[in-house]
């Protein structure tokens, strides 16, 4: 009774809390500065969409619409049509990346790793279409990222 | 000059928001002008040097009684139509009470000039306004202060009892003391439980063999 | 100080320069408030950031240092709004209430033994019934929000600061009966002097330890902090009593709730901590003699104090604050009242 009258009276609780919020005051904080300091990605992030080409510069996109099919939120759309060639070529690949949920099935239905999402994820739109990214586009940033792609699926390569 | 400016500012902002208090439409305005009624009085009752007093207007009336005022004004919802739906029919008695008084001041302060009689209490300039007035509340007046504050307990006491109401059996009621009061130890039970091998599991793990 | 007086006077006739004199001693205490309220806000953000192991502000100017100025931008472009049905000039006028309240309480509290605005007899009463007023800007702007969150927010200050406030004037009793005077910086003088010699042990806050801790939690109450923040508990009724207001005059309704922390901080140093004395002996020097200085380090810690408990205690449920108030801390500071009294009469009394 006397000891319970001293703990509530005493504060001795509330002091114990205060002590705590105290010593929290002076522990190394794990902030981080976003744009100067960022957190490592793990190569499987998935982001931003690209169309990867081989090597020598030929397109992988083969036109087989999987990605179209697969796709859940119905993000992407594709026309095909026969190249002078006779190869099965894409005439029109869009991502609507304001539908994208990116849960990364069109890269895994992708028989040929044509569609692949990159670890870019600091891009931004300004107006509604700024988001829906076109073949020309897509293959733009597969043209300009190619080295970090490649180097991100030889990283996840063993564990495919 | 500086004094009797402020002393007629005051008194005009004081007696206009007093009639704005009775004529004001919105009753929360008219609870409002009450207040600035009052703070402008004990203005000027800072005007003449009784500060303690006019502090404590302030402190009672505009920061307690007022308050509680302007809450069931606002809580109450007063719907003005219908209060003033009987204005003509209590018209004629309002008039005839509104008359009397003021005829009955109108001959108080014509017939009699107003003379202060007997000797004005010596005004003890080197103590201060609160100082003074509490050495008198409890030298020379303490009987009628005891008193005053009896009675003033004693409304306080029957105020609680009269709001008190009778504890309703189906009413649920929280005891915060005790639940301030609770420890882990009353609500917490640890229970020690020994593992237990899940048997179906194991007689279908069997069968599939 | 008082040739600037005279020359004003002398320039602009007496009356005038009188005037002109006083309002610039007006902007004197007011804009360098407002500064500290400012980077109190600051400090808040940073110290409670560090107490929940993160930064807080850092990004505006060197190490966030900027950050108020940036807020207050903020607030100055924000658009104001009003809300419709409402009587629009109890609307605006509420903040300024509040804030007029909150300033005006400066008017007497002293800076050092000889800087005070206006030396009055009873400014102690003065300060309690100035922020008693401060309630009328909080009732008003929860009343012509004319939304129901608003309405109740402003009930819950309301009956929250009527209730704390009793016990608040309690423990000013407490002061009073020791120091015998109304007057702020009497009530320092007094701890000055007495039986251990005006160190810091005859300072206000060890005879009157439970009036100290009653004061110093009714000040959290009274200024609607956390953990007594529940009239604008954003869990339950958004924003409370200021849901309705945007831009300026929410920054006003900031910048007073800032104005009353300080006050009740100042208040709690004059009068439990000794004001503007130094807890060091007299003979060392500067360190040792009273000074503004020493005033402001106690606020200071007072006011580190607010934002501790702030980052530390969860939100009070509304009834039990209630509780607390009445039921607690009036029958203690009623009862260390009549100790106090018993104290003063018997021959161990140290304020002979």
């Amino acid at each position: 009774m006397i000891k319970k009258f001293l703990k509530t009276y005493l504060l001795t609780e509330l002091f114990k809390g205060m002590g705590l919020t105290f010593k929290v005051l002076f522990t190394p904080k794990i902030t981080l500065r976003y744009p100067e300091e960022k957190t490592p990605l793990s190569p499987r992030f998935r982001a931003l969409h690209a169309l990867r080409r081989y090597p020598n510069g030929e397109e992988r996109c083969i036109g087989c619409k999987l990605c179209e099919a697969v796709c859940p939120a119905l993000a992407i759309t594709i026309d095909v049509q026969e190249r002078e060639d006779k190869t099965r070529r894409t005439t029109r690949y869009d991502i609507d990346l304001t539908k994208c949920i990116f849960c990364g099935f069109c890269e895994e239905a992708c028989p040929v790793d044509a569609i692949v999402e990159t670890s870019l994820h600091e891009y931004h739109g300004e107006t509604k279409g700024d988001l829906f990214y076109t073949k020309e586009m897509l293959l733009a940033i597969g043209d300009k990222y190619e080295p970090i792609i490649a180097k991100n699926r030889e990283l996840d390569r063993k564990y495919r | 000059m500086v004094t009797s400016i402020f002393f007629y500012l005051f008194a005009t902002i004081l007696i206009l928001s007093a009639l704005r208090v009775i004529t004001a439409k919105n009753p929360v305005h008219a609870v409002l002008f009450l207040v600035l009624t009052f703070v402008t009085s004990s203005c000027l009752w800072l005007m003449l040097d009784v500060e303690f007093l006019a502090l404590s207007l302030i402190l009672v009336y505009v920061g307690a009684v007022m308050v509680l005022f302007l809450f069931v004004v606002m809580m109450l919802d007063i719907d003005t139509e219908t209060i003033r739906s009987g204005f003509w029919k209590n018209f004629p008695l309002a008039l005839l009470l509104g008359v009397v008084i003021l005829t009955e001041m109108v001959i108080v302060l014509i017939t009699k000039p107003i003379v202060i009689t007997g000797s004005v209490a010596p005004v003890d300039t080197s103590v201060s306004n609160g100082v003074a007035l509490g050495w008198l509340m409890y030298t020379q007046y303490s009987y009628p202060v005891e008193l005053a504050s009896m009675v003033l307990l004693l409304g306080l006491v029957v105020a609680v009892a009269l709001t008190l109401r009778k504890t309703n059996k189906n009413g649920k009621y929280q005891n915060i003391s005790q639940q301030v009061n609770t420890e882990s130890k009353g609500r917490v039970k640890m229970v020690n439980m020994k593992p237990v091998i899940a048997r179906s599991l194991t007689i279908d793990e069997g069968d599939s063999k | 100080m008082n040739s600037i007086a005279q020359t004003l006077q002398h320039l602009l006739g007496d009356t005038l320069g009188w005037a002109l004199w006083k309002l610039l001693l007006v902007i004197a205490i007011v804009v360098p408030l407002t500064i500290f309220v400012a980077y109190v806000t600051f400090a808040e953000r940073k110290i409670l950031g560090y107490m929940h192991a993160r930064l807080g502000a850092n990004r505006v100017g060197p190490k966030g240092l900027l950050q108020p100025f940036a807020d207050l931008l903020k607030f100055v472009f924000k658009e104001l709004l009003t809300p419709t049905k409402t009587s629009t000039g109890i609307f605006y006028i509420a903040p300024l209430i509040i804030l007029a309240c909150a300033l005006l309480v400066w008017a007497v509290i002293p800076f050092n033994a000889t800087t005070v605005f206006a030396n009055v007899n009873a400014s102690l009463l003065f300060v309690v019934a100035i922020s008693s007023l401060g309630i009328y800007g909080i009732i008003l702007a929860g009343w012509s929000g004319n939304s129901k969150y608003s309405f109740l927010g402003g009930v819950r200050a309301t009956a929250q600061m009527i209730s704390y406030e009793l016990a608040m004037g309690f423990a000013l009793v407490g002061v009073l009966m020791v120091s015998g005077s109304l007057n702020l910086g009497e009530i320092v003088k007094a701890q000055s002097s007495g039986i251990l010699g005006g160190s810091i042990l005859s300072w206000n806050w060890i005879p009157l330890f439970p009036f100290f801790l009653v004061y110093i939690i009714s000040g959290v109450a009274e200024t609607n902090r956390a953990p007594f923040d529940v009239c604008e508990g954003e869990s339950e009724i958004v924003a409370g009593f200021f849901v309705e207001y945007s831009g300026t005059s929410f920054a006003l309704f900031m910048l007073a709730e800032y104005v009353n922390m300080i006050t009740i901080s100042t208040m709690a140093a004059l009068m439990f901590l000794g004001g503007w004395l130094s807890p060091l002996p007299k003979s060392w020097g500067f360190v040792g003699n009273e000074s503004f200085v020493w005033l402001l380090l106690k606020v200071c810690i007072l006011l580190f104090g607010f934002i501790w408990y702030r980052a530390t205690f969860p939100r009070y449920r509304y009834d039990q604050i209630m509780r607390l108030g009445w039921k607690v801390f009036l029958p203690i500071t009623l009862i260390w009242i009549f100790v106090l009294g018993a104290w003063m009469v018997s021959p161990l009394s140290i304020w002979q």
